[in-house]
């Protein structure tokens, strides 16, 4: 078991102009993470920068590795989330792809690695902008995933990753994924909390009887087959079950002792009361689409917002309670997923299974956006609800899934 | 709403501290006054590509929802100041390849400041700058362009005038005293208060008139769309070149006609045909291909294309054959060799007062900047 130190930098809670990604490297220090692993490749490399920076300056002891590659760098934190370390590490894009094999056997050996991904296109086309199609790659696997919209955000649920997982009756890994450029590039005033304030949060990573020690004798992942697999499986599925009452009870007292954060810690709901349209996206697309929902409410259009923090777990209840009062709901991808049911993108045809259960469902429009960091603006955002105001007057849905802001001729 | 942008233009790498410190303490001394900011480079740039020109903004509201408000398009669509760190730039830009040639200017705000440093006058810089419809200010502080090598930071207290500068120039931004009261806290020391506040004191401006100054259209691009873009991810290659001038002696590529580098450009080569012995060497080792050979066997370098990496002076056997020297003292990207072949002794006269200039200046771009150090700090000693 590791003990939680306390950090002379944090005996106050100060402001600082920093990146999301800075905001992360700064948990990093406020965990006390044990074990940190790198590996270059843009955007997620910020995070390595700061996280050498605090080192180099004597601000943050931890074991800080650059690994040889992506599949090393995941291998090393979950050897050493075995044997009881907190662990932090990250990537993006294909670099994230490179280490897919150690993502997997992580989340299957249930080891609750925290991990950030800052979201890439994936290659080729080579282009360094967000899309979320990497990070989504593991919604399959047991990993507990989240999109944060702002750098305060990811200090905040960097944090709340490692009490979520490390709980014992999660022991799930937990991504943190950041739009590359908006979040791990720009800088924001950010609060950043005491020591004292995340040593309450936070309570020193106890892996129990499960941990690999000499004292303790144990094997790690033999060959199963057939005969043990399918009831390990059932209980990964059991455990991403009981992380939603973990992730409940641990946002409620983060709100206590840090005193912010939102109603809920699943969605984020913004002018959705009365909505006849909402709109629904992750990450930063929240800024352009809160600027356009307050342009249409100023205008006495009745058109909300719902932010997915969570995708997995994924927030079924409360999407199903917030979308049916609406007449028509209007899904932003800043994903894709060629030959999908109607050709639409990943988040869109989650919810459209999630809604299908309902008595009262809502229309259902797709739209595919901002892909490889392209910016979606506030008129591109009017022009989703144009086409989704039409279905509703009309009643017939033309096209399922449309892609905004791609250069048509 | 009374939101406040500036940009930083900056040359990758060399000048991203410089860039970074400048915006962040826009926001800092902006806080001071209980705004609220952001700051952030353009992501699509490279900044960690040498000499390629990058942009950092700052930009400053009143309170988070009228931030969130101009945030809502990611890169501001104009500003009210343009900072440029290197002269040269005021030629224009191109830091990515899509964008074409970008005018200094081009998100200067009606009325706004674009402030430069430089050791040129105003006059000749306002040749260089693209010609607006709106007037605007130019400011320039006079000093050495700020040049740092690879990852290192040079702390010669050009942001500290920058910003006592933009204070001035700017004053809906905030006071002198609340930018003093930021350096400080960010530690700074009282030598760097005492620039900032020196700058403050001495800035100029001098309005530039609409339709005062270079008259040239900046290249642009056609993007194509989905149905008309080839499929499978290619760029087709460029010709495989002929004659020199479209004869039959020599030899040159065939080139990009849209997508030229020159803006990447700090210094360029200048040759003196009459030492050159014909070794091959800048022609074989340039990186972007720019030397056509003359059907005198000599070789000219092409300076659309040429990115000013200073290989071929780095290569080049014959003393003072190849000489970088600054972009700065240049209004056109015509040819050496055609003005060597017109007029050899004035040809002459011209390059040895560059060589003899550069050699006074011991101005240096990034890539041979380790050097640079060592000259400029023997420079010093002896002075
Ligand atoms: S500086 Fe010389 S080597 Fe470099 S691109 Fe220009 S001509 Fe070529
Ligand atoms: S490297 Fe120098 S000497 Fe050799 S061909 Fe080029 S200019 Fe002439």
């Amino acid at each position: 078991m590791t003990t939680t130190a306390t950090n002379e930098l944090f005996q106050t809670e100060k402001e600082e102009l920093i990146s999301g990604s800075e905001a992360i490297a700064l948990a990093c220090a406020l965990a006390d993470v044990d074990v940190i692993t790198a590996y270059p490749i843009r955007p997620y490399d910020t995070v390595m920068q700061y996280v050498s920076k605090l080192k180099a300056d004597g601000s943050f002891d931890c074991d800080f590795i650059v690994a040889e590659s992506e599949h090393s760098q995941f291998e090393i934190v979950k050897h050493a989330s075995s044997v009881g370390a907190r662990t932090f590490t990250g990537s993006s894009g294909v670099g994230w792809f490179y280490a897919f094999e150690a993502i997997t056997v992580t989340a299957g050996l249930r080891l609750p690695v925290v991990a950030m991904v800052g979201n890439r296109a994936l290659d080729d086309p080579g282009a360094f902008g967000v899309e979320h199609n990497d990070a989504l790659a593991v919604r399959d696997l047991g990993w507990m995933l989240y999109w944060v919209a702002t750098a305060q955000e990811a200090l905040d649920i960097a944090l709340l990753a490692w009490r979520v997982a490390e709980d014992p009756t999660v022991f799930l890994p937990f991504a943190v994924s950041c739009d590359g450029s908006f979040l791990t590039h720009s800088q924001a005033i950010v609060n950043v909390p005491t020591s004292e304030q995340v040593n309450k949060f936070l309570p020193p990573y106890d892996r129990g009887k499960l941990q690999l020690h000499p004292d303790n004798p144990i094997t790690i992942a033999p060959q199963v087959n057939e005969d043990w697999l399918m009831e390990m499986r059932r209980q990964s599925d059991e455990a991403m079950h009981r992380s939603v009452g973990v992730i409940k009870k641990a946002y409620e007292e983060f709100k206590e002792i840090f005193g912010r954060g939102d109603p809920s810690p699943f969605v984020e709901e913004y002018m959705t009361e009365d909505a006849d349209i909402i709109i629904v996206g992750m990450g930063t697309l929240a800024l352009p689409v809160r600027v356009a929902v307050r342009r249409f409410q100023e205008a006495g259009r009745k058109i909300g917002f719902v932010r997915v923090k969570f995708f997995r777990p994924f927030p079924t209840e409360e999407l199903q309670e917030i979308l049916t009062k609406c007449k028509a709901v209007c899904v932003v991808d800043r994903d894709y997923s060629y030959g999908a049911p109607s050709y639409g993108g990943v988040l869109f045809t989650e919810l459209r299974s999630a809604l299908y259960p309902m008595e009262k469902r809502p229309l259902m429009l797709n739209f595919i956006a901002g892909l490889g960091g392209r910016e979606v603006h506030v008129n591109d955002v009017n022009d989703m609800v144009d086409i989704v105001q039409k279905a509703i007057e009309t009643g017939i849905i033309e096209q399922e899934a449309t892609w905004i802001g791609v250069r048509d001729n | 709403m009374s939101t406040v942008a500036v940009e930083v233009v900056y040359r990758g790498i060399f000048q991203r501290t410089l860039a970074r410190n400048i915006v962040r303490s826009i926001v800092f001394a902006a806080r001071k006054e209980g705004k609220i900011g952001t700051a952030f480079g353009r992501y699509g740039d490279s900044p960690e590509r040498n000499g390629i020109p990058a942009k950092q903004f700052a930009v400053v509201a009143d309170d988070a929802e009228e931030l969130e408000e101009v945030l809502a398009r990611y890169e501001p669509t104009e500003v009210d100041v343009t900072i440029n760190v290197d002269d040269t730039m005021c030629k224009g830009i191109e830091s990515w390849a899509w964008y074409g040639l970008q005018p200094i200017n081009q998100l200067t705000k009606p009325n706004g400041t674009l402030i430069v440093t430089s050791r040129q006058d105003a006059d000749s810089l306002v040749e260089d700058i693209h010609q607006k419809d709106t007037p605007f200010d130019l400011s320039i502080i006079k000093s050495t362009v700020s040049f740092s090598g690879l990852w290192v930071y040079k702390d010669d207290h050009t942001d500290a005038r920058i910003l006592g500068t933009l204070c001035n120039v700017c004053p809906q931004l905030f006071s002198i005293d609340s930018m003093l009261q930021a350096l400080d806290e960010q530690g700074n020391g009282e030598t760097k208060l005492a620039s900032a506040q020196k700058a403050y004191d001495v800035a100029t401006i001098r309005t530039v008139e609409p339709g005062e100054g270079n008259s040239e259209v900046p290249y642009k691009f056609e993007l194509l769309g989905w149905q008309t873009m080839e499929e499978g991810l290619v760029i087709r290659a460029q010709g495989k070149g002929g004659g020199f001038r479209g004869g039959d002696e020599g030899f040159q590529p065939d080139r990009n006609e849209v997508f030229k580098k020159y803006s990447t450009r700090s210094m360029r080569p200048v040759i003196n045909f009459e030492t050159c012995i014909k070794c091959t060497l800048c022609w074989l080792q340039c990186p972007d291909t720019c030397f056509d050979i003359t059907p005198d066997g000599l070789y000219d370098a092409n300076m659309e294309s040429c990115c000013g990496c200073g290989v071929c002076e780095a290569v080049c056997p014959v003393p003072d054959c190849v000489t970088m020297v600054s972009e700065a003292d240049f209004n056109d990207n015509s040819s050496q060799w055609e003005a060597w072949q017109e007029d050899k002794p004035s040809y002459q006269q011209w390059m040895t007062a560059l060589v003899d200039k550069q050699k006074a200046e011991t101005r240096t771009h990034g890539f041979h900047h380790v050097g640079g150090y060592t000259e400029e700090i023997a420079a010093s000693e002896d002075a």
